[in-house]
């Protein structure tokens, strides 16, 4: 777990505090997205918790430890940290880059090349094509890949990740996010991760924190984020969307309804969010759907008042 | 020319001796004080612009003009010849230096520093590997200024096939002075080359595996 403690951080010569008395916790096995316009104070807030930005006053405990006080060259090497621009060493093969951080700890060379390889296979690579290529070799997405297997490679309690696909194309960023959420969750990584997009901060947060001038203006899942902004300034950086956002959030599966098919049904995968089968329904000008499993047995119906439902319906209470 | 040097073997070789060795301390001096100077500079950023201007001005003096004003701070021969040439190496090395290693690229650094390398395994695993091309580049660079202008040394009684130019010319002994200005034009390419081929044998090693 990561916690802020009235945490500040004042640039010389800048009047205005970068990060203002800033409280946060995040809770065990969980990413919370920081968000915010340029300037905010995202990205100083994250980049404090591995003290590439020292704190000017306040507590930053992680996994129970005060890192004010511990040695930063030590900490980072227990903090995964990916970034967008990737940095990957041009000079160094795949598996010396994912091997950076075993090797600074000193495992021992079969250790590290088990290690590299069970990496490279988790973000998707096969280890045998990659592990001797260099970085210039990769696309873009696959570099990023590499970028997240070696912030993993040693294994992390804590990740810090600062808009880790703003550089890669729109196809690959969703698909990038919606592999590394399932890998992040299955091993429990407890995540700051840094973003400008309010859909990639609803994808990829348990918990959504908005920042403004250096204060968190509002500290909660993304479904209530959507349905209940706390002031002007979140709604209008939610967006008029806000209501197909936060249907975005729902799987059809977990929406469905008893009911029999109707003949002039759609039928829709139970994989699709109900923003899909609403987008779906309008299109066909249809009024409900049948949601199949992947053997196209109907588990039941979605129909456009039942979404007309939830989306005025309260959010659950965190 | 020829017959010149066949009928003066040890003049000539003696002074290609000098020459080399005049060039090859110089060389190294330059080394040991652009490397670390360079390599301080990157991190002492405020100091690095008044740093750069004084090497730039350095740069405008004439190889001839610096020899000379060696003369009445250090006298003559050997060692003043030296210094001067190592004053008239110095800037290339450090500029390239100091560019080599500024013009890393600041998000590996970040990411190396963010990975928990310390500053000076940042140093020694990132940012001088990454910028060896373009040192290397201003080693050669030196290496031929240095060696071409050696030749200036005789000026100051530093020895060097400049003494053969210059003896040549005052005893229109032009045999003499066209072997000495042939040896410092060959010595000078034979420089270039050796290092022009080393450094692609290196980038091709740095070539990251293309």
């Amino acid at each position: 777990m990561i916690r802020l403690e009235n945490v500040s951080k004042l640039f010389a010569g800048i009047a205005r505090a970068a990060v203002d008395s800033l409280d946060l916790s995040v809770p065990e096995g969980r990413t919370c997205v920081l968000i915010g316009p340029s300037g905010c104070g995202k990205t100083t807030t994250m980049r404090m918790v591995n003290r590439l930005i020292e704190p000017s006053s306040g507590r930053i405990i992680v996994e129970g430890e005060d890192v004010t006080q511990a040695d930063p060259v030590l900490l980072r090497r227990r903090i995964g940290y990916v970034i967008q621009q990737v940095g990957l060493f041009p000079h160094m093969t795949i598996a010396e880059n994912v091997a950076t951080v075993p090797k600074l700890l000193g495992w021992p060379a079969e250790k590290i090349r088990s290690r590299s390889e069970e990496m490279l296979a988790l973000v998707g690579l096969e280890p045998a094509q990659f592990l001797s290529r260099y970085p210039r070799h990769l696309s873009g997405g696959q570099r990023q890949r590499v970028g997240v297997a070696r912030a993993l490679a040693a294994d992390p309690p804590v990740m810090l990740m600062d808009e880790p696909f703003g550089a890669v194309d729109p196809v690959v960023r969703g698909r990038l996010q919606e592999e590394f959420v399932a890998i992040l969750r299955r091993l429990k990584k407890t995540v700051i991760f840094v973003t400008h997009d309010i859909d990639e901060a609803i994808r990829m947060g348990d918990v959504v924190a908005i920042m403004k001038d250096g204060r968190l203006v509002q500290y909660d899942t993304p479904d209530r984020l959507l349905a209940a902004p706390a002031d002007a300034f979140v709604a209008d950086f939610v967006g008029a969307d806000a209501a197909l956002r936060r249907l975005s959030l729902v799987s059809a599966a977990d929406a469905v309804e008893e009911g029999a098919p109707e003949s002039s049904d759609l039928r829709l995968p139970a994989s699709a969010n109900l923003r899909n089968v609403l987008s779906a329904l309008l299109t066909e000008g249809r009024d409900g759907a049948t949601i199949v499993d992947d053997e196209s047995r109907p588990l039941g119906r979605i129909t456009l008042a039942a979404i007309r439902a939830r989306s005025a319906g309260r959010p659950a209470e965190p | 020319m020829l017959d010149w040097i066949s009928a003066n073997p040890r003049i000539f070789w003696t002074a290609v001796e000098n020459h080399l060795w005049l060039s090859g301390v110089a060389l190294l001096a330059v080394m040991l004080i652009a490397l670390p100077l360079g390599l301080a500079l990157t991190r002492h950023r405020s100091l690095a612009n008044s740093a750069i201007a004084i090497v730039n001005i350095l740069r405008t003096v004439p190889s001839l003009a610096l020899l000379v004003i060696m003369l009445p701070v250090l006298g003559t021969g050997f060692l003043p010849s030296v210094v001067a040439l190592t004053l008239y190496g110095l800037p290339a090395l450090l500029l390239n230096t100091y560019t080599g290693l500024t013009e890393v690229d600041r998000d590996i650094v970040e990411a190396a520093r963010g990975q928990g390398l310390s500053d000076v395994q940042v140093m020694t695993r990132i940012e001088i590997p990454l910028a060896l091309p373009v040192i290397f580049a201003g080693i050669r660079t030196a290496a031929v200024q240095v060696v071409s202008a050696a030749t200036l040394a005789a000026f100051i009684g530093g020895g060097g096939l400049g003494e053969l130019i210059t003896a040549g010319m005052a005893n229109f002994n032009f045999p003499q002075l066209i072997a000495g200005a042939v040896a410092v034009a060959l010595l000078a390419l034979l420089v270039e080359i050796g290092f022009a081929s080393v450094e692609r044998v290196m980038t091709r090693s740095a070539r990251m595996g293309a």
